[in-house]
């Protein structure tokens, strides 16, 4: 994908790529065949810069064939630079901060209200804890006890222009989101073990609605990327800088 | 017509169960029986417009046609960024019942003034603007907007508006109410009331007013308009919002690209590009803003001299 676009959000993306896996290989129910079956559980991904590894995900799962990547952020493609609904497995289109949990608000209302057994998840990341609208939508997660809804917080302590902690430092972030009503978690985001652990059993606590900081690095895996605000979002990705992702992620493996 | 269109979300939502009711902090007792008889199909959320619209989104998103009612600056301004992403991209069927349209909360002062609603709402992709003239407009109107694909915003006029409208209603349409060969009034919202008056008086006056009434501001109703301002030399648009992108400006757009043989003289009576000032009442500000039935006939009389 960044290959053939020379552009893409690397950093965001690593930041919650096991994050995904967890979700997609051991927690959602889903069939890729049928992307609108009415009993899948929803998934969300409100910070939706990390598409990178979200497309990767979906393709694999079968959602759309793989061959469709190389499309990434061509003009007639429905792989952009940020999730659209149109795509198979997609549940809305993000890519404006603060958005997303409230929507699963929407859903996760929606189901109760309908007596459905689906689950409603939602990715946020850290940065995006910045909007107003996050903490609106928390508020009344809580009132309306939607222990069906999990939020996952992709906590790598970085956003785009720098260290969450110089910009809007969120700590103690845990101690935030209990004090909204929410039953807390932590785990190391690239744990997948761990994460599965968390997450196998929901909800963390009757009546109330689930969250599970995942403590991330940004651009994890390849170490000139990691914790490096110059890859949140970069351009120009061709030649020695390709060479050298390619060979980032050769000694990962 | 406030009071109708919540009683129509109420019958509307008796007869179907995926009609849906979003308050954002209302006044005290608003729809009691509604809240009491429908408890699923009702909720009382708080001052939060932001999360209200992607609420409404997600409800939607699992089959519900949302309605959501509360002052209209709030529920335009304050969340505009959800109103585009979260309903409009989706096609979200929300139903946006805005209270208070143009100067209605003229006492309540500039924060309260929706004057450019019609503007921002008629720019978003996807989306249909609503401004009936009375109640029995607003009772037709809503029971179509079930089926209606996308969301919808609804302008709320002051209420107790004299009833002036007849016959049927369609979403996208324009209705002539009356036939003239001198000036065509061209109205939304309960600037209807004053065309009507208007005429009358032109009539007197040996000046053959006909009048468009234009309910749906998105989307206009591009066919009606031009094949009848076609017959007139003159067309006076009449709106209590901003001159900038109401009525008047979507007519003015449609008349310059018709390509009409011959000149058409054309005038907008809308509000000023600038906050009122002052309070009072919205008959007051209206009377001070000049959309009156006096400047009408005046702008008539002047156009065809």
């Amino acid at each position: 994908m960044l290959a053939s676009s020379k552009r893409g959000h690397l950093g965001s993306a690593f930041s919650i790529t096991e994050i995904l896996l967890v979700l997609y290989d051991r927690i959602l129910k889903y069939r890729p065949d049928e992307p609108e079956w009415p009993n899948r559980d929803r998934f969300i991904l409100s910070k939706g810069q990390g598409c990178l590894s979200y497309y990767a995900i979906l393709a694999e799962k079968g959602f759309f064939p793989e061959k469709k990547l190389v499309t990434f952020c061509r003009l007639d493609t429905y792989l952009g630079g940020h999730p659209e609904k149109n795509i198979p497995g997609v549940e809305i289109s993000t890519g404006s901060l603060g958005h997303g949990l409230a929507v699963a608000v929407g859903m996760a209302l929606a189901a109760k209200l309908d007596r459905k057994k689906h689950r409603v998840f939602v990715l946020i990341g850290d940065g995006e804890s910045n909007e107003g609208s996050v903490w609106e939508a928390a508020l009344y997660a809580a009132k309306h006890r939607l222990d069906n809804l999990t939020v996952l917080v992709d906590y790598n302590k970085m956003q785009s222009w720098g260290p969450t902690r110089e910009i809007l430092d969120l700590e103690p972030l845990a101690d935030k989101w209990r004090a909204f009503g929410f039953a807390v978690r932590e785990a190391d985001g690239h744990d997948t073990n761990g994460i599965y652990r968390s997450l196998h059993k929901l909800p963390f606590k009757k009546n109330k609605p689930n969250l599970l900081i995942c403590h991330t690095v940004k651009g994890k895996g390849i170490k000139s990327c990691e914790n490096n605000p110059e890859w949140h979002h970069r351009r120009g990705l061709e030649g020695k800088i390709m060479n050298d992702l390619y060979r980032g992620l050769e000694e990962y493996r | 017509m406030r009071k109708m269109s919540l009683e129509m979300v109420y019958r509307l939502a008796k007869k179907d169960r995926r009609v849906f009711f979003i308050g954002s902090d209302l006044g005290f007792g608003t729809l009691l029986q509604f809240e009491k008889e429908l408890p699923g199909q009702f909720l009382k959320e708080g001052v939060s417009e932001a999360y209200i619209i992607g609420l409404a989104a997600g409800l939607a998103l699992e089959g519900k046609i949302v309605y959501i009612n509360t002052i209209a600056t709030f529920l335009t301004r304050r969340c505009f960024e959800q109103i585009v992403v979260d309903l409009a991209l989706h096609r979200a069927k929300v139903r946006l019942i805005g209270s208070g349209g143009g100067l209605v909360y003229a006492p309540l002062g500039p924060t309260h003034l929706a004057i450019e609603d019609i503007a921002i709402m008629r720019a978003i992709p996807n989306m249909t603007v609503i401004a009936c003239a009375d109640s029995r407009e607003m009772e037709k109107m809503m029971l179509k907007t079930v089926d209606w694909p996308g969301p919808i915003y609804i302008r709320l006029a002051k209420g107790s508006d004299p009833l002036v409208t007849r016959g049927g209603f369609t979403i996208g349409r324009a209705y002539v109410y009356a036939r003239g060969k001198d000036v065509l009034l061209v109205t939304t919202g309960i600037t209807l009331q004053l065309a009507l008056e208007a005429k009358e008086i032109l009539g007197k006056k040996n000046v053959k007013a006909g009048i468009l009434h234009v309910p749906t501001l998105k989307p206009l109703d591009k066919k009606t308009i031009i094949k009848t301002v076609r017959a007139y030399p003159a067309v006076i648009s009449v709106e209590e919002h901003s001159l900038i992108g109401g009525l008047g400006s979507g007519i003015a757009e449609i008349i310059s690209e018709a390509d009409f043989i011959g000149r058409k003289l054309f005038r907008r009576i809308a509000l000023p590009d600038e906050f009122p000032e002052g309070y009072g009442s919205q008959k007051e500000q209206l009377l001070d803003k000049r959309i009156t039935v006096a400047e009408i006939v005046k702008t008539a009389e002047k156009l065809l001299k």
